[in-house]
């Protein structure tokens, strides 16, 4: 149970519950959904086009709503999220509550109203997975809550290519696998250089529960495995070259910044500019993968 | 000098059903347009 916070008087701000919905977060995700979409042999009407992805949107909007009601506590214990609305006092935790649960239903009926049932699913249980599975489940328990949760974030292009055709292919199934492996080295490094925030909340983050050098070694290989599933589409003939060369070009670079961070021997924070670097890089590396699918797509067609 | 607390109050009350107004309005215009878009693809 998490403990209680003194509760605010006042009605909370709409920016606050703006960032409710982390939306620095959303972007990767909405980015993603777009190229489900975009990438799919089905065009939509561009207005059903916007409405799947604003669904997606607010879909991982409600969920970190919902994520950030439950971990209020933990938040208050860690400098990096002191400051969200819940334990910074600006906000009661039930408005949070009933703001996730609000957005969350009216994303899945607005779905299943524009496109179709399947994309409506699959919407429903990507929010539920995140917050029930991984936030409720999963986080404080066991240092693999980031690799099963993931799959919570790898939804959205898988989301975006079923809200066009109505059915799941083996496209949009590695689409999904890409960012479920590309989701543990990207926090883990994360966690590495803030590894003493989620000590303090004791969060049992793979650094803070196996160690610095079990946590790099296990970059590593996801990051390998990460490099495999990209160039997978190519090598199976769904992707062309541009999308197989961005993939080569991009997986390089990821697991050559990855083995930097194996080399690495520092144990503080200020030491750890190759995890910083992985970690900025990651984000980039997803952005450029899928922009590479799209275009290679487009091309084709 | 800062706001009395009932102005605030006020205040936010205010924003927020006007916020509120605004996305209701465009919800409308939304699903008309989806409405518009679902017949045309069942012709």
């Amino acid at each position: 149970m998490t403990p209680a916070i003194a509760q605010p008087s006042l009605p909370a701000d709409w920016r606050d519950l703006v960032a409710l919905t982390k939306p620095r977060v959303m972007s990767l995700v909405v980015f993603t959904g777009l190229c489900g979409l975009l990438a799919a042999p089905v065009v939509l009407p561009p207005v059903l086009g916007f409405t799947a992805i604003l669904c997606i949107a607010l879909g991982a909007g409600a969920a970190g709503a919902l994520n950030q009601w439950y971990e209020a506590d933990l938040d208050a214990k860690m400098r990096r999220t002191a400051n969200r609305p819940l334990p910074a006092r600006r906000m009661e935790r039930q408005s949070a509550l009933h703001f996730g649960v609000g957005l969350g239903a009216f994303s899945v009926v607005l779905m299943d109203l524009a496109t179709n049932h399947l994309a409506a699913v699959l919407l429903a249980v990507s929010i539920l997975f995140y917050v029930l599975v991984y936030t409720v489940w999963l986080k404080r328990r066991t240092a693999q809550n980031i690799v099963i949760g993931g799959a919570a974030g790898a939804f959205p292009p898988l989301i975006g290519w079923v809200a066009a055709t109505g059915r799941i292919d083996l496209l949009p199934a590695l689409l999904f696998a890409i960012i479920f492996l590309w989701t543990p080295p990207h926090f883990w490094a994360l966690s590495l250089f803030v590894r003493s925030d989620y000590a303090a909340a004791n969060v049992p983050m793979l650094p803070v529960v196996a160690g610095i050098r079990h946590t790099r070694l296990q970059i590593l290989l996801y990051s390998v495995a990460v490099a495999v599933a990209a160039l997978a589409p190519w090598a199976l003939g769904l992707t062309g070259t541009v999308y197989g060369l961005a993939a080569a070009a991009l997986s390089f670079a990821f697991v050559a910044l990855a083995l930097a961070v194996f080399a690495n021997r520092a144990e503080e924070p200020g030491g750890m500019k190759p995890e910083r670097r992985l970690f900025a890089f990651s984000i980039l590396y997803l952005f450029a993968l899928f922009a590479a699918l799209v275009a290679d797509r487009w091309i084709a067609a | 000098m800062s706001p009395r607390p009932e102005d605030e109050l006020v205040r936010r009350q205010r924003e927020r059903a006007r916020l509120m107004a605004w996305l209701l309005g465009a919800f409308v215009i939304l699903l008309f347009f989806i409405t518009i878009a679902k017949i045309g693809l069942h012709r």
